[in-house]
């Protein structure tokens, strides 16, 4: 039978709804629950977990004691299997780390965890890609790709996993600086990629075809800026998967979290700085290849700082390619792509319409704003 | 006091919602109930004299002609054949059965009966497109009287009948643009083709079959295609715009005028999908707008059935200029007698064989002459009309919303969205569909992608009467309660249906699709063998 895992961070999201823009550290906990903070957690988790109800018969739900998991499983009239030991009210980031651990050690083919972004981070220093895992929103702050858009979805999601009727895709993990964003700035850099089921269309008729999964919507996009590319030219490409997918179409090797050039089909350098760019930037022409990073279409500012203000005023508007699967566009739901580089003329400077690459020979125009 | 049987399905004027079961045969497949041995009409030997006479008939046959082995034709006797397939035609909610208005963007209509049977007049299955054309001078009549018909209804100059469907009518006007400006000799420079994301999907599907590249555009804010963005794609490499107006969101591009102008500015032609122009009939022209070409589905607002799919009619209409792009051949008049012109030499070339499916054009012609020109314009009023009413209607369901253009009427088809219901109760548009299959009507969500979210698209034709699109809303709203009070009976609908659920998957796999008979033999034998496919 299938294993199920579920961690539950009972305190992400504490600091919601009182405006402490986050939940990590102990102090902003104590400050959290002393300005009258619920953690809304567990209640997340069961909406989540009911989803799952009908279908308890078919696998088997491993969990950590108490607050982490076993209360909630319960409530919701599971039988869970509950490993590990915490110390009840005094839950770290150390506990949700061993928890994902030993619940890779135990098998599960899915780790279901209610958290935010610093969770993801947790779940992402433990297992990283070699466990699927599903995040239901509960925290602060999502700016990582690994959540179900409700809690709900993701317990439909985790189901039709188990029942084998979803595939599996890598998603951003995005690093915030708490502290930063308490003072009004998003520092964000991209942390990693976790892999999460991904749904398909679950019904389809004879007028509905499914589109093509997004590994293929990405090697016909990286084909059809191989095809574009111009000899002599360096090509930034910032991070992510479809910038990964471009440069694996032309055998080369491609850091997931960093910036790299190519030119000529060989690697220039990998994971440059803005230093390293702005050398390159006078030695001939380039572009840049960039797809926005993470839930929230952000393309440039979130993950890909090396792109800095300063490189894109040497490259002009005309050198920047962006390139994005039609699934991620649809899932901005009508929503702008977004800039914020830091230089508020650059980010006024950048908006406006661009012909973003949607696949081969596809192109969608697409309205960028900050 | 007795029920008026005549009323019984109504209480105080409201649709009492219909106890209905479909048929379950569990009917094999054809190949499957085949015995050997078994068989339809035994023809009796020839008489000796006979043959004596004629010889062995099938030695007149070319020898590259004849089977070595008779086809693999399932053996089964002429009754078992018969209640095969009324078997299987109980098991549909076909156009014949229910209230057709779920699969918007379709133009389900009735196809008068009478005109089915003109289509199936020995007059016209008897025909064949080898006659020499002084023997049917009937039916090019009827093609040529059809052609000044659309003529009148588009504002264009000269039509072909020859593309068999919507897409095919789409891919040969694509294949216009590229030879006017292949003739311009822009033909290598100009390759693309823009369309927006609501427009019918065949818009940029058949752009990019015919090698253009095509560049979507998203809507605006308020849901209309985005002026903005047109502006922003067009250049020196634009061939032309391919669009649906009104979009399948059933919302009119109110500046459609302009756009035409932005692209013919920059050098593109226009070609406007008229797929489904159930709501503009009569109201509205391409050549008014200043489309250079347009096309429209006989089989939806012509009233001709779709068929599963086919056969269908893509009348495609082009202005004076781009005449001599048009398929071969034409049919012409001379003044005395009716004639197929060959003598294009600028032509596209053919895009089907012979001229097109003629029992179709025979239905949409019959079906024009029926209705009269004020007669087609009432056809748009009334479904503009049933349209509106029906979303007021489902508009009032709470958890359901007509997303853009708020507060505006819509054409003749509105994409919902159950985002809200979806939302509170977990239950999925597409539920909402399987479960209304319960009261014996067809849903559909919506196209790929899905922009909407949880998406519909009702599109209630003029065929339909207003208590008919009462029972329709009222059973959309009892479902909506249901998901509410009791979702599971949603998640695991439908209960009286044929089929509870289909396992869609095999569809997106290659390895376990399969059209044929031959291709389902193949495929499972070889998923019979692990060993060998694991080396």
């Amino acid at each position: 039978m299938k294993r199920l895992g579920l961690i539950v961070n009972p305190v992400a999201g504490l600091g919601g709804r009182v405006g402490l823009k986050g939940s990590d550290g102990e102090k902003v906990q104590q400050r959290a629950r002393a300005l009258g903070a619920v953690a809304p957690a567990p209640t997340r988790a069961a909406q989540a977990l009911e989803r799952l109800r009908p279908a308890a018969g078919e696998f088997e739900l491993f969990t950590y004691p108490m607050e982490m998991g076993e209360a909630v499983a319960r409530a919701c009239g599971f039988e869970p299997i509950v490993i590990g030991e915490i110390a009840s009210g005094k839950t770290t980031a150390a506990d949700t780390q061993r928890a994902a651990r030993e619940m890779m050690a135990q098998g599960v083919a899915l780790l279901l965890f209610a958290g935010g972004d610093g969770t993801a981070r947790d779940i992402y220093d433990a297992v990283g890609e070699g466990l699927p895992v599903l995040g239901i929103p509960t925290g602060v702050k999502m700016h990582s790709a690994v959540f179900g858009t409700r809690p709900e979805s993701a317990g439909e999601l985790a189901l039709l996993f188990l029942r084998e009727k979803a595939g599996l895709r890598e998603a951003e993990v995005m690093d915030i600086d708490e502290e930063a964003l308490r003072r009004g700035e998003v520092r964000a850099r991209l942390y990693g990629y976790l892999r999460i089921p991904f749904e398909r269309p679950l019904v389809q008729g004879l007028k509905a075809p499914s589109s093509p999964g997004e590994r293929e919507a990405m090697r016909a996009i990286a084909a059809d800026v191989a095809e574009e590319m111009e000899g002599g030219v360096a090509y930034i490409l910032g991070p992510g998967t479809t910038t990964r997918a471009i440069a694996s179409h032309l055998g080369l090797p491609k850091t997931l979290l960093g910036v790299d050039v190519i030119r000529d089909r060989e690697v220039v350098a990998l994971d440059v700085n803005e230093a390293h760019l702005l050398c390159l930037l006078e030695e001939g022409p380039a572009r840049v290849i960039v797809t926005p990073v993470g839930g929230q279409g952000y393309l440039f500012g979130r993950g890909n700082q090396p792109i800095s203000p300063a490189v894109l005023r040497r490259l002009g508007r005309e050198n920047i390619l962006v390139v994005s699967t039609a699934q991620k566009l649809q899932a901005l739901g009508g929503r702008p792509l977004l800039v914020d580089t830091g230089d508020s003329e650059v980010d006024l400077w950048l908006c406006g319409y661009y012909r973003v690459i949607t696949g081969y020979r596809e192109r969608t125009i697409y309205r960028v704003s900050c | 006091m007795s029920e008026d049987i005549t009323r019984h399905r109504y209480v105080d004027g409201k649709p009492r919602l219909r106890r209905f079961h479909q048929a379950r045969w569990d009917e094999p497949i054809l190949f499957e109930l085949s015995r050997p041995g078994q068989r339809g009409i035994l023809v009796p030997q020839v008489e000796p004299e006979i043959r004596a006479e004629v010889g062995d008939i099938l030695a007149t046959l070319p020898a590259g002609m004849r089977r070595r082995e008779p086809p693999a034709l399932p053996e089964l006797s002429q009754p078992q054949v018969v209640r095969h397939y009324f078997r299987l035609a109980q098991e549909t909610l076909g156009t014949d059965l229910n209230i057709d208005v779920g699969q918007g963007t379709c133009t389900m209509k009735y196809s008068p009966k009478v005109h089915e049977a003109l289509a199936r007049s020995p007059k016209v299955t008897e025909l064949h497109p080898l006659q020499d054309e002084s023997t049917v001078q009937g039916i090019l009549e009827i093609l040529y009287r059809f052609e000044q018909i659309m003529k009148e209804i588009s504002g264009m100059d000269r039509f072909s009948f020859q593309p068999r469907a919507g897409s095919a009518a789409i891919y040969t006007m694509a294949s216009m643009i590229r030879a006017y400006h292949a003739s311009r000799g822009e033909g290598e420079q100009r390759d693309e083709i823009i369309t927006t994301i609501f427009s019918h999907p065949s818009d940029a599907a058949c752009a990019r079959t015919a090698g253009f590249k095509v560049i979507t555009l998203y809507p605006d804010e308020d849901g209309y295609p985005d002026l903005e963005a047109l502006k922003a794609a067009v250049s020196d490499r634009t061939a032309g715009l391919m669009i649906t107006n009104p979009e399948d969101t059933g919302i009119f591009n109110p500046r459609i005028a302009e756009f035409v102008r932005v692209v013919h500015e920059a050098g593109g032609l226009c070609a406007y999908d008229q797929a489904n122009a159930n709501g503009t009939l009569g109201v509205t022209r391409a050549r008014e707008a200043g489309f250079d070409m347009c096309h429209f589905n006989l089989h939806k607002t012509f009233s001709s059935p779709h068929g599963c799919g086919g056969p269908g009619g893509g009348a495609t209409g082009v202005t004076k200029e781009l005449e001599r792009f048009l398929p071969v051949p034409l049919v012409s008049f001379d003044g005395q007698r009716y004639y197929l012109d060959y003598d294009r030499p600028d032509s596209i070339g053919k895009v089907a064989p012979w001229y097109g499916v003629v029992p179709v054009i025979v239905r949409a012609y019959a079906w024009a002459m029926s209705l009269g020109a004020e007669g087609l314009r009432e056809v748009a009023e009334i479904a503009v009309l049933n349209n509106n009413y029906l979303m007021q209607k489902v508009l009032q369901i709470p958890g359901v919303s007509a997303p853009y253009a708020k507060g505006k009427r819509r054409i003749e088809q509105v994409r919902y969205s159950w985002q809200a219901l979806y939302e509170e109760t977990g239950v999925h548009s597409e539920e909402i569909g399987l479960r209304a299959a319960d009261f014996g009507v067809h849903y559909w969500t919506s196209h790929h992608p899905w922009i909407v979210p949880e998406p519909c698209t009702l599109e209630p034709t003029e065929s339909y009467s207003k208590e008919e699109l009462d029972e329709y809303a009222a059973i959309l709203a009892y479902v909506a309660q249901e998901a509410r009070e009791d979702p599971e009976k949603l998640h695991t609908a439908p209960h009286n249906s044929t089929i509870h659920r289909i396992d869609h998957s095999p569809l997106d796999d290659p390895a376990r699709w399969a059209m044929t008979w031959r291709a389902y033999r193949r495929k499972v034998a070889e998923a019979q063998r692990p060993e060998e496919n694991a080396s």
